[in-house]
């Protein structure tokens, strides 16, 4: 039986950027582009449901971000998660990665014991590919990153295939353990039409919250009542459900400073011709060598 | 992400328009099924919701995954080797995913696994998994056989069956054409014999059977030895483990991905569905109003691909220094199709709505049956919903499959000599389409089995209060134009009934099913052009081609162009 975690977030769907999302600073205008699930870390609760398909245990994901996040909590359930937790606090805004990583840690922490914690390599949006591992330290539990494949998982053990600059190693490690999960590691399956139908008015506290406001006839208590007696309540932790130190969450928790973002525009100049002969590639690949391009 | 049910605005526009309020009531046992189902709807509306969130898993499914797929698909085919059958890489993921997704028993009982939706969205998905790739249709689409079980099986058997189906475990097959008994299944021959012991066994060879290599076949069998016609027919399941020998596969032009199969049935151990004699004239009848959908749903999923293939491609080729798009012959071309396609799904709906509604009245009479109520205003009620099931069915597989073909040719002349090569999705979809009116019923036989309610004119009260309705505008002159087609079509089957000659009946049988078609589909665009104003141009199109066509048909019986059908042998003559 396999206890596992899988973080995930909610990025910016940068597949079809068109003109106006790019702002002049160079930045990303995150209202122009639908908001999807960070396809590593569908690959990462993939990974943990076929674990479980196999060992057998449970799933927990939990993701931190604002209340429409909840979104891709109801697509964790939608494929087979056993539970799902939003972690939303207007004081976690503007989190960098040690915020994030520590409020993710203490909930984790919060929630109980563990034999994994998976993780996309990295998201699309920041691309720092640090809240895993960060994670994994303030847990003190080890880390695997890159993973490609699990191998096995015997005797509170697992052998992985990671990869690494021009091949892959084969690691094992003790459990508990935080795993970074790459995309090639497994094909996420498609969201399973029964859970689809059950699971579909999952709410958040958040979520709720919405349905009250400006409706003095419905009462939040009751909401949460009557939806976690539906199985439909997605728990949902603020900062007032933790114990949490304010100074090390959100901004004031943030050291990282944005200096400057460049928006770096790639554009060839001039060209030359050069024969398709071995003489001509010859001295293609010389020239290059010259330049350090090659070698 | 790209998906075959958001992206398409006029499946999407059907999806709105439905109304079955009655029909799920029914399906849904009045919404008990949700006190013991998570995934069960508690009132219409949660049920439209679920229907509409499922359709969305099918289209990403569809889009994403399987359509990409299907061009290695049709390259790779399936093998055959020591007697064993192998799908494509593709096809085989395909259906491990669509299992997955609980997509396998779309319309059987919670109970057995199955999400018991209304026949009308298995139907929407099948479009969308034919338009992704038509040859995976063959296999999706066989959840019929499931359905037969559960309406004329034991409850052994339903319990025996089901749930395998429901996930995927197993797939089924049809086994009823042999090598004398095509068209005509009253000529079908493999025997059904029993034991001392009442055990029954097949013995005998079926042809061109459809994933013919499946776990579990529904076999069409003659079980009464002497009789040599329908009566004598009965209806087996058994295991395709279970002594069949799949002797070869079929080198087809298309669907490559699905296994076309010669069976031998060795003494096959098998158990009789429902009663004896009744596999043909009940069973199989029965099995053909679905089936005549689902080959209609696979031509307009193919349609609808074709289509968007031949746009793509007429936007991105330049000629004459602009786009071929704008050239007037082919955005003609292209406009043709787009009103053919769309026309052709709104009967294709209005055809699966038939068919539920008298499916749901057949399960409604059966629950009043055993509660002991009474139920005779619901069996007047059945009676008219048949009629119309009748002719909807098979007049529909015939124009769709008819269409299919000429969408996927046009599309492939839209692409010049480049849509001739392997290389372009649109060679393989023209070879696809090339089946759809063929199999499950020819489409001169489609004609044969909508040509009595034609004669009948079943829809005459129908007609007239859609002509007695004021329809405004622009509509108004598109609705005489009906009313002439209606001129036309009545003095046409007056033409051919007082004849009395059942030769030119018969031929000229395909003028007024055609005649029908265009009046029945003419009122439903026009219908659908006064809520939707860029569905008038629909209208307006099909109407006015509808009535042209109406005067050849007309013509073609007053003139009595078939009569020289009474010297066939001399023009045909071969020196």
């Amino acid at each position: 039986m396999i206890q596992s975690v899988v973080l995930v977030k909610q990025v910016p769907d940068t597949t079809n950027i068109t003109g106006n999302v790019m702002q002049e600073d160079g930045t990303v205008n995150r209202a122009k582009l639908p908001a999807v699930f960070n396809h590593e870390d569908r690959v990462a609760l993939e990974v943990a449901l076929q674990l479980k398909d196999r060992y057998g245990g449970s799933v927990t994901a939990m993701t931190m971000g604002p209340p429409r996040a909840s979104d891709i909590l109801r697509e964790c359930l939608f494929m087979g998660a056993d539970q799902a937790y939003l972690i939303s606090d207007r004081k976690f805004a503007g989190a960098d990665t040690l915020a994030t990583s520590y409020v993710l840690s203490e909930v984790i922490k919060k929630i109980g014991p563990f034999d994994f914690v998976f993780t996309g390599r990295q998201a699309i949006d920041g691309d720092t590919a640090q809240v895993g591992p960060q994670t994994a330290e303030k847990l003190r539990v080890p880390q695997i990153t890159y993973v490609e494949e699990i191998r096995s998982v015997a005797d509170g053990k697992i052998l992985v295939k990671r990869k690494v600059e021009g091949g892959y190693e084969v690691v094992q490690c003790k459990l508990p353990v935080l795993l970074t999960i790459l995309k090639d590691a497994a094909e996420p399956r498609p969201f399973k039409a029964k859970r689809v139908m059950t699971f579909k008015g999952a709410k958040s506290l958040l979520d709720l919250e919405k349905l009250t406001d400006g409706n003095s006839l419905l009462s939040l208590v009751a909401l949460v009542h009557e939806y976690t007696s539906r199985s439909l309540f997605i728990p949902t932790l603020t900062m007032d459900d933790l114990k949490l130190d304010p100074e090390r969450c959100g901004v004031h928790g943030s050291p990282t400073k944005v200096y400057k973002v460049e928006s770096v525009v790639l554009s060839g100049g001039d060209h030359r011709k050069i024969d398709p002969t071995k003489a001509g590639l010859g001295t293609l690949i010389d020239e290059l060598m010259e330049d350090h391009i090659l070698g | 992400m790209p998906n075959f049910f958001l992206d398409n605005s006029d499946l999407l526009f059907h999806f709105n328009r439905l109304e079955m309020r009655d029909i799920v009531a029914v399906a849904e046992n009045g919404y008990e099924d949700a006190k013991h189902f998570s995934d069960a709807p508690v009132n219409y509306d949660d049920a439209m919701e679920n229907y509409r969130k499922v359709l969305e898993v099918v289209g990403e499914l569809a889009a994403n995954r399987i359509a990409p797929r299907a061009a290695e698909i049709d390259q790779e085919g399936v093998t055959l080797k020591n007697g064993a059958v192998s799908y494509a890489k593709g096809t085989q993921r395909s259906l491990s995913e669509l299992g997955q997704a609980d997509l396998m028993g779309m319309i059987l009982p919670r109970k057995y696994g199955g999400l018991n939706f209304p026949f009308t969205f298995y139907m929407m998905s099948v479009e969308m998994i034919a338009r992704a790739d038509a040859s995976l249709m063959n296999l999706f689409g066989l959840q019929d056989i499931g359905d037969t079980i559960r309406k004329f099986g034991s409850e052994e058997q339903r319990d025996e069956f089901l749930p395998k189906f429901c996930t995927g475990e197993h797939t089924g097959a049809m086994a009823l054409t042999e090598p004398d008994a095509g068209s005509d299944l009253q000529a079908v021959k493999l025997h059904a014999y029993q034991n001392a012991d009442g055990k029954w066994f097949l013995r005998g060879v079926k042809r061109f059977i459809t994933n013919g290599n499946a776990h579990v076949l529904l076999v069409l069998a003659r079980s009464e030895a002497g009789t040599k016609d329908g009566r004598g027919l009965s209806l087996f399941a058994c295991y395709g483990s279970d002594g069949i020998k799949v002797r070869r596969i079929e080198n087809k032009l298309g669907i490559h991905g699905s296994p076309t199969c010669e069976l031998q049935f060795n003494d096959t151990p098998a158990q009789l569905v429902g009663s004896r004699k009744f596999g043909l004239i009940k069973y199989v009848l029965d099995l053909m109003y679905r089936a005549r959908m689902g080959v209609s749903a696979q031509a307009l999923g193919i349609s609808q691909a074709a289509y968007e293939e031949a746009v793509r491609y007429a936007k991105d080729r330049v000629q004459f220094g602009k786009s071929i798009y704008s050239l007037p012959a082919v955005s003609n071309m292209l406009i043709d199709m787009r009103v053919t396609l769309e026309t052709n799904r709104s009967l294709f709906y209005s055809s699966a709505l038939s068919v539920d509604r008298k499916e749901k009245l057949e399960e409604l009479i059966e629950k009043l049956k055993s509660q002991g109520q009474p139920f005779s205003e619901q069996a007047a009620e059945l009676k008219h919903a048949t009629r119309i099931a009748n002719l909807l069915t098979p007049m529909t597989k015939y124009v769709l499959t008819e269409s299919v073909n000429r969408i996927t040719y046009d599309a492939l002349q839209i692409h010049g000599g480049t849509g001739y090569m392997k290389e372009f999705r649109v060679e393989r979809l023209a070879r696809d389409a090339r089946i759809t009116n063929i199999y499950e019923g020819t489409s001169q036989l489609q004609i044969v089995a909508a040509a009595g309610q034609v004669s009948n004119d079943i829809l005459h009260d129908y007609f007239d209060e859609k002509e007695k309705k004021g329809y405004t505008g622009g509509l108004r002159k598109l609705s005489d134009c009906l009313k002439e087609i209606r001129r036309l079509f009545t003095q046409s089957l007056a033409y051919v009934l007082e004849k009395k000659d059942t030769g030119f009946h018969d031929v000229a049988s395909k003028d007024l099913v055609e005649l029908y078609s265009y009046l029945y589909v003419g009122y439903l665009v026009l219908d659908e052009a006064e809520i939707n104003p860029r569905k008038v141009f629909i209208a307006n199109r099909y109407i006015l081609n509808a009535l042209a066509s109406a005067r050849k048909n007309a013509e073609s019986i007053r003139s009595e162009v078939y009569a020289d059908l009474l010297h066939a042998d001399k023009i045909l003559a071969t020196d």
